[in-house]
């Protein structure tokens, strides 16, 4: 498209049919410890 | 719904639902900000009177790039709706298993940091040490239920863990024994002020910890202001040396030096370069967490600064990429093709459901945050989880479970935020703590952004 670039990023709604298996990191037991962000998370099956 | 916003000479289009990110130009811009409500006619006349000045924008120009936004919108990658909401409980009542404990292994310290959320390490109690036995016991508590998690997260925290040590040592030696036999893998990580890092102690941890975290506020001045030993002295000048060995050591493996800043330094970002300076390039700098009317507490008048701040990190951070020096920051870390799946992000933060603290005694609490409130406490690690009512409540602590968080085109990123902020807040974990979604999402505005700079190398 001449004036629109999209990013390649994981699709939401596919992932509720291949996501929800709880792998992954809990939020807060990395570096933050007093806010809560889930976009860093990385996903176990896509590592 | 979708989140347009201009930053860095970047015009950017979120579609909250299917995740995608657009980098676009002026006239896309405009017209997916009217898309919605709009007819194509309505849209190319605004257009048209708008870009008057540009020869090269004329009808069919503009006819083609509607044709784009409606192909993106057919293909769900604008305007996708919102189907997640009565997913958002579904993760957590899957199974009660817990995945994660924060090990209170020391409720004491070595620093008097005058901010400490923690009370100085006592968590507004008695200063208690964790007893091998007590340490052990949680263990076997997380075992027993973790149910089909594979993966157990342990982080020893405090107070100052390295104030016991050897109870550590000894616990990840229990740890690691229980894993062949129960099929689980523990993944530690050790939080720590960095007073008592010696070899011991940079061996063991890049042997066993996949995360170490270093408490270090930045600039001499700025750390030694708050982070006091007993005698009132600043600990700059004892930890640097020592963590600067300990990430050296670290070589591949994670770590992050932790600051906190506070109404004192809203320009935190020259802490931020400080710490990158000293040669420390995995960086994290959170917002401190203390009553309103305390000295530091950041105000209404520091948001426009923060914000602002925040904007100087994120092109520095691109600047420093281009020059071969650059550093990682906590949170402008987004995986856009990697990143958690959609039941994560709904699903809240995971306290006092997947994420227990543990007190010195064995005590279970929904996290480190609520420690030392006898309202928040949920059982011991005997025992096992008591008030499941509690644990219910925080199960429905999700993205959807607060109003406020409705309209808000952040949500899939925080998953509806801190538990602990928005009571200490408002008084109720499924409040808002509004101050800090405002920078939440100038956060996430700048970790875009940042990828965006960079698919344009």
């Amino acid at each position: 498209m001449k004036r629109i670039k999209t990013l390649s990023t994981r699709n939401l709604k596919n992932s509720l049919k291949t996501g929800g298996c709880g792998e992954c990191q809990t939020s807060c037991q990395s570096a933050c410890k007093t806010s809560c962000g889930v976009a860093n998370q990385q996903c176990e099956k896509c590592k | 719904m979708i989140h347009q916003y201009k930053l860095n000479g970047y015009n950017i289009v979120l579609d909250v639902f299917s995740g995608a990110v657009h980098s676009v130009d002026d006239l896309a811009y405009d017209i997916i900000a009217m898309f919605e409500g709009s007819t194509e006619d309505e849209i190319v006349e605004t257009m048209l009177g708008k870009y008057a000045y540009d020869t090269e924008i004329d009808r069919s120009e503009i006819l083609d790039c509607i044709a784009d936004v409606r192909e993106l919108k057919e293909s769900g990658q604008l305007f996708t709706e919102d189907e997640y909401e009565r997913h958002a409980c579904d993760f957590k009542n899957k199974s009660c298993a817990v995945k994660a404990l924060c090990l209170h292994v020391a409720h004491t310290c070595n620093l008097s940091c005058e901010y400490c959320f923690a009370a100085q390490g006592k968590y507004h109690g008695e200063r208690a040490i964790m007893s091998f036995e007590t340490g052990k016991q949680a263990l076997e508590f997380l075992i027993a239920n973790s149910g089909n998690q594979h993966y157990l997260e342990v982080d020893f925290f405090g107070g100052e863990p390295l104030m016991n040590w050897d109870v550590v040592k000894q616990l990840v030696a229990y740890a690691r024994s229980r894993e062949a036999e129960t099929g689980k893998r523990f993944r530690f990580t050790l939080t720590t002020n960095g007073v008592l890092v010696d070899d011991d102690v940079i061996e063991f941890a890049n042997r066993e910890m996949n995360n170490v975290v270093m408490s270090l506020d930045g600039r001499p001045e700025i750390h030694d202001a708050l982070r006091k030993t007993p005698n009132g002295k600043g600990s700059y000048d004892i930890i640097v040396p020592k963590f600067q060995k300990f990430a050296k050591a670290r070589g591949d493996r994670e770590y992050y030096v932790r600051g906190t800043y506070t109404h004192r330094n809203v320009e935190f970002t020259e802490d931020i370069f400080h710490m990158a300076d000293l040669g420390f390039t995995e960086l994290s700098m959170e917002p401190v967490v203390c009553a309103p009317d305390d000295p530091y507490a950041l105000t209404e008048d520091d948001l426009p600064i923060l914000f602002e701040q925040y904007e100087i990190l994120a092109e520095e951070m691109i600047k420093r990429k281009r020059e071969g020096r650059g550093f990682t920051f906590y949170h402008y870390m987004i995986d856009l093709e990697g990143g958690p799946c959609i039941y994560k992000r709904i699903s809240g933060c995971g306290s006092g459901t997947e994420y227990l603290a543990v007190t010195p005694w064995g005590e279970l609490y929904p996290c480190h945050q609520f420690v030392g409130d006898p309202k928040y406490s949920m059982g011991n690690v005997w025992d096992g989880v008591i008030n499941t009512g509690l644990r219910d409540k925080f199960k429905r602590c999700n993205a959807y479970a607060r109003p406020d968080c409705t309209e808000c085109w952040a949500k899939l990123y925080c998953s509806g935020g801190c538990a602990a902020n928005a009571y200490h807040a408002t008084g109720d974990i499924t409040g808002t703590y509004e101050y800090g979604c405002e920078l939440f999402r100038k956060r996430m505005e700048c970790a875009i952004m940042i990828k965006v700079a960079e698919s344009e190398e």
